[in-house]
């Protein structure tokens, strides 16, 4: 999962991203792991709120799809990685869409530009037609 | 027979038609779950425990609780947990795991050996399930406290603090739906008891998102064509951080660290006469 080793004796767990109720669910999740990986408290709201965004995009532009979640391993440190993946239309324009401000629905335009900067690594891949899959981890420190 | 040969030849019995008895197993289990969880699912789940089991006889013996088992252990708390989540009863949960043991079930041919290291796969077993029933009991538990908690969620008072002033804590997880039902309780209040500060507290809430500020500035937007003040308090640190972060602006919305201090501000600001000698409004 997003190319990073799982923690050894830990499990991915998957979750489908049908309806409100899963945005909830996810962003439980998420919040219950980052807890086991001891994120500071900042560190939680702000991973918390991405997975909130990024699930909630999942839901409303990409039609639904899942979240993986799990606890990673990289040069001896641990991070919580949640991956969002749907087969939806894709981001024409990413640059666009990663604008703060650039909505083409009636939001703020800041969840995935927001997302980013509230976490360590980000990455995106999309397109056109078969979907978009967006992973976002946050390093204990 | 040393309990360490028994040990061996459990182990010998279990590996020789390893694939076999796992699918057995699977099968078992499948049928007592009616296919309320995917065969795929189950496949794997079973098979990684059956291997995890293997391993930790081979290297622990029965010492179920011994480091050999660490896996096992993992394996059947995550099993658990699943099941109590998907609202499985403890019965279906057990048996699950207690089904290991019919796919070596003795029959009158089997010799005397064969026989010791079924009693001690059958007690090994018998062990297994009731850790399992532990941990899906507590996770039990853990949904029945986060249902309580959602359940308080879901009522969400407005309470006049002083004349003039309304205040709503918002408390718990806020999705449209429940913060709709917020805003209209709120613009309501004011509305009743004739108050024009409005008092939006979230130090209750774990996490502000775009949507939760949506519906925030939304409120406060429709608040103020009522001609009310709306301030938000109780924005504590780690969500101060992450709105900065998500670029979120409030523009020229008040906003408190405290409920209390908000309440001071909608005093100085309220056109309700508050003096203490200047008499009722
Ligand atoms: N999974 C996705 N599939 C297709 N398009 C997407 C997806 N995620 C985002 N987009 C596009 O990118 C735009 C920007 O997303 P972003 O989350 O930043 O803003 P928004 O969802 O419109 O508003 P909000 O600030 O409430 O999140 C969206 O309006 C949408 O057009
Ligand atoms: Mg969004």
């Amino acid at each position: 999962m997003s190319g990073l080793p799982p923690v050894p004796g830990t499990e991915h767990q998957t979750i489908t991203i049908e309806s409100n109720d899963d945005v909830v669910r996810a962003r439980q999740l998420v919040r219950g792991l980052a807890q086991r990986c001891k994120l500071s408290l900042v560190d939680q709201t702000k991973l918390v709120t991405a997975a909130s965004e990024l699930a909630r995009n999942t839901l409303v532009y990409g039609g639904g799809g899942v979240m993986r979640l799990g606890l990673v391993q990289r040069d001896g440190r641990t991070g919580v990685t949640a991956v969002f993946e749907d087969s939806g239309p894709g981001i024409p324009d990413i640059d666009q869409a990663m604008t703060d401000g650039w909505t083409s629905g009636g939001g703020l335009g800041l969840g995935l530009s927001g997302a980013r900067r509230l976490v360590d690594d980000f990455t995106l891949e999309t397109e056109v037609g078969s979907g978009t899959q967006i992973a976002v981890t946050k390093w204990a420190r | 027979m040393a309990e360490q040969d028994i040990s061996a030849r459990l182990v010998e019995l279990l590996t020789a038609r390893g694939e076999l008895l796992a699918s057995a197993w699977v099968e078992a289990v499948s049928r007592t779950l009616r296919g309320r969880i995917s065969l795929a699912e189950l496949d794997r789940e079973l098979h990684d425990l059956y291997t995890a089991l293997v391993a930790g006889i081979r290297e622990g013996g029965s010492d179920w609780q011994g480091e050999a088992y660490a896996e096992v252990r993992a394996l059947l708390s995550e099993l658990s947990r699943g099941r109590a989540r998907q609202g499985f009863t403890p019965t279906e949960t057990a048996t699950s795991v207690l089904a290991c043991k019919d796919i070596l079930a003795p029959t009158a041919d089997t010799p005397a050996e064969d026989i010791h290291a079924y009693l001690q796969l059958s007690k090994l077993v018998d062990s297994l399930a009731l850790f399992t029933l532990e941990v899906y009991a507590k996770t039990r538990e853990e949904i029945i406290s986060a249902q309580a908690e959602q359940l308080m969620e879901l009522s969400t008072p407005v309470v006049k603090l002083w004349d003039g002033v309304v205040a709503v804590p918002l408390v718990g997880t806020l999705d449209s739906a429940r913060t709709q039902v917020v805003m209209e309780k709120l613009l309501q209040a004011l509305v009743d008891i004739n108050a024009d500060q409005a008092i939006i507290d979230i130090t209750g809430v774990p996490a502000v998102d775009t949507e939760v500020a949506q519906h925030l500035l939304k409120t406060v937007v429709a608040a103020r064509l009522m001609g009310a003040e709306c301030i938000i308090s109780g924005i504590r640190p780690q969500i101060a951080q992450t709105i900065v972060a998500l670029g979120i602006q409030f523009g020229d919305i008040v906003t408190k660290a405290s409920l209390a201090d908000a309440l001071k501000h909608a005093l100085r600001n309220s056109s309700t006469d508050l003096s203490i000698n200047g008499g009722q409004a």
